[in-house]
């Protein structure tokens, strides 16, 4: 086989994930309105300004569009077929004996360390699995250090004056299509608070997975981190392999206090859809925004192989003076994927500094595009941005497009943008082969370096799993 | 070691390589030199496997196999090495990750355990010396950024470290000065040896001052017109290829 026939080929892996877990369900019948919000409301047995919030959220929605400037090409979503709430129906939750060995066994498939012994790598796991979560690991001993991380239904009964002040600070409850109805539908999450001057001794993980079919996830994730706090928080999320698309609409706000870290990084692995047709694969439509006050920094860094569409621009609003914001990302997209994602970087506080590195690969018959703002609004004098967008073609069916929009309103702003596209070249592969390396290994090595910036960012353990996600992609292709 | 019968190439529609026949015993360097677009380049790469260029007539034993049943990737591990006259960048890519992948590709393909990063670093600090290679290059991406001739003094180094048995130089001396010459073939005569044999291939005779062939051969319009001892390339160095006599006497058209 020619290399051009296995570059090719490069889309055609297997989606490892696609298993179903046969597990009793509680759901609500497909359908929107607002009874189901209602009962929804009343399942989670929230609190009466919750249950406002999210009928002024559907009712807001009701009046929005769906947008339409992305880049992507989907059948329409008719959301009055989408079940609101599906949960496994023993999920009591005092320890994980109680918790269905079904679901435990999904997320041994998945390599989750959810059992306690396997979790002393030091990362603590909140696992959602479709719309509650169903354990939460080393919850103690965070308790010690006066960390919260629990599920967000949790955090709503255990901690409502922290969910009343910060939910919608940095993603308002009308904020656009997706993050509106999530805003009225959402089911669950994670939330994390660190207190004031604490770091987390560990990593803060969470596994999403969607499971029953026909129901949408909407998760909210909140991290707050308080004056001075360090955390560093890691999604990652797959979903079993379907005939028909699930809709994933998510929003996770991210709060940095005067002087606080957060680093958020994701692997995101959702089935990509059938690798001709494109059936049955993840819509994934996500508002990811986080705030930072004065001399707070922001890090985002995410892996996206996954999903049949990607709409997600994690974003960072700079609001304090000499505040950072970071993102780096990888975005592969294979076989019939299509994926608009970027960054906004909103510099509103003095001397604030930004940085975008985006790597986009596509492959097959992948469409990978770049969208990024950089405002620089009058008031933020010495603003910096650095901008880097390369895009790396695999075979000649597949597309790259790069959209930087920049609005500097202040003089004293420097920005750089630096943009390249390149194409994984036969010589570069014979020049590999001529080493004595085959076309798989020199395809992955080639790859990975062009990534490389990028899994540098990730926690260790994270960018191995990362570059294996990648190789793993690589591999099936070459067949 | 490798043995070329009526060898005939073609890239596209255009044929290259008109009939070529070429016998290299163990041990032996040999020489190639020819104008441009005689058919240099073309000949190292048939015999390193590059897809493009297709092979309509002839074949070739390396080691008394079959070398076109081999895909490129085999023919490197079973000891065939070319120097690149244009070395790929690979950004990202470590070099010395990358040739220590390479290495115990070639390892593992002979039966051998495999380098660790300690063996492995021993190795190449040897090694480096061979080619006076600066260490940084080592952590540097694969000829990312490297000049001209540290580049190819990274093609010896990955020579002097994958210990070939039948080497290919493509112009390895262009674009050299000539400090950087006599280092390159100073590196590449400490690898002589009776097991590893070599085709350098060249335009010009000064690399053969240096390193110095049993055999010359002139390569012309896709066929080997003369061959001869070393004082051949001294003849060519004075009279130039436009004046060329075939083996028969005849007078050959100058080409271009």
């Amino acid at each position: 086989m020619n290399s051009t026939a296995i570059l090719e080929e490069f889309a055609n892996r297997d989606y490892e994930h696609g298993f179903v877990t046969d597990v009793e369900q509680d759901r609500f019948p497909p359908g929107l309105d607002e009874s189901v919000i209602r009962a929804l409301s009343a399942i989670k047995k929230e609190p009466e300004w919750l249950l406002e919030w999210r009928l002024a959220a559907y009712r807001r929605w009701q009046q929005q569009q769906e947008p339409e400037w992305a880049k992507v090409d989907y059948e329409p979503v008719d959301y009055q077929s989408i079940s609101y709430y599906a949960a496994p129906k023993t999920n009591s939750l005092e320890s994980l004996d109680e918790v269905d060995p079904e679901i435990l066994k999904t997320y041994e498939k998945l390599g989750i360390p959810l059992d306690e012994q396997k979790i002393l790598a030091g990362v603590a796991v909140d696992a959602v699995f479709d719309s509650v979560s169903v354990a939460t690991t080393y919850k103690e001993k965070l308790g010690e250090a006066g960390i919260i991380f629990c599920s967000f239904s949790e955090a709503v009964q255990e901690h409502p004056e922290l969910i009343r002040r910060f939910l919608g600070s940095v993603v308002p409850p009308g904020d656009n299509f997706f993050a509106t109805l999530n805003s009225a539908v959402f089911s669950d999450g994670s939330f994390v608070y660190v207190p004031k001057g604490v770091r987390c001794p560990m990593e803060l993980s969470t596994y999403f997975r969607i499971n029953a079919s026909n129901t949408g996830q909407f998760e909210r994730t909140l991290i707050v981190a308080d004056e001075g706090a360090y955390v560093s928080y890691l999604e990652g999320c797959t979903a079993p392999q379907r005939d028909e698309n699930q809709l994933h609409a998510a929003v996770v706000e991210l709060v940095a206090l005067k002087g606080a870290t957060i680093k958020y990084s994701t692997v995101q692995n959702w089935y990509p859809g059938d690798k001709e047709t494109g059936a049955g694969g993840i819509y994934n439509f996500v508002t990811k925004r986080g705030l930072c006050e004065e001399k707070a920094s922001i890090s985002w860094t995410q892996v996206e192989t996954g999903s049949a569409i990607t709409w997600k621009y994690p974003s960072v609003v700079l609001k304090g003076d000499d505040s950072i914001g970071e993102f780096y990302s990888v975005a592969l997209t294979s076989g019939r994927q299509q994926a608009d994602t970027g960054s906004k970087m909103i510099h509103i506080g003095r001397n604030t500094r930004s940085t975008i590195i985006s790597k986009g690969i596509s492959a097959g018959r992948g469409q990978n595009t770049y969208r990024g703002q950089v405002k620089i609004l009058p008031k933020a004098a010495n603003a910096r941005n650095f901008s880097q967008c390369d895009s790396m073609l695999i075979g000649s069916d597949c597309g790259a497009h790069t959209f930087p929009y920049i609005d500097v309103r202040n003089p004293t702003a420097r920005m750089e943008h630096e943009a390249t596209t390149s194409k994984i070249g036969e010589d570069q592969i014979f020049y590999c082969n001529q080493r004595g390396l085959s076309t798989e290994d020199a395809v992955s090595m080639i790859v990975n370096g062009f990534c490389k910036e990028v899994f540098r960012k990730l926690p260790m353990e994270f960018a191995v799993e990362a570059q294996k996600l990648l190789g793993v992609s690589l591999e099936g292709s070459v067949g | 070691m490798l043995e070329i019968r009526n060898l005939h190439a073609s890239i596209g529609d255009t044929e290259i390589l008109k009939g070529i026949n070429l016998s290299i015993g163990d041990g032996e360097i040999h020489a190639v030199m020819g104008p441009n677009g005689s058919g240099k380049s073309t000949l190292a790469s048939v015999l390193a496997g590059k897809e493009d260029y297709r092979v309509t007539e002839g074949e070739i034993l390396y080691q008394g196999n079959n070398l076109l049943d081999l895909d490129a990737e085999t023919r490197a591990r079973e000891g065939l090495f070319l120097a690149f006259q244009y070395p790929v960048e690979i950004p990202g890519v470590g070099n010395s990750y990358f040739l220590k992948a390479a290495l115990n590709a070639i390892r593992k393909h002979r039966g051998e355990t495999e380098l660790d990063a300690f063996d492995f670093l021993q190795l190449v600090k040897e090694k480096m010396k061979l080619v006076q290679m600066d260490e940084s290059l080592l952590k540097r991406a694969v000829n990312e950024g490297f000049s001209g001739g540290e580049k190819k003094r990274n093609e010896i180094f990955h020579m002097a470290v994958l210990e070939p048995r039948m080497a290919i130089l493509d112009e390895t001396d262009s674009g050299l000065d000539i400090d950087a010459l006599r280092i390159v073939s100073d590196g590449v005569n400490a690898l002589r040896s009776p097991e590893r044999s070599f085709l350098v291939i060249t335009h010009y005779q000064r690399l053969l001052d240096h390193i110095v062939p049993d055999f010359v051969h002139v390569l012309k319009d896709g066929r080997i017109v003369r061959s001869g001892g070393r004082e051949l390339a001294l003849e060519l160095e004075a009279e130039g290829y436009e004046d060329l006599h075939d083996r028969d006497g005849l007078r050959v058209a100058a080409g271009a």
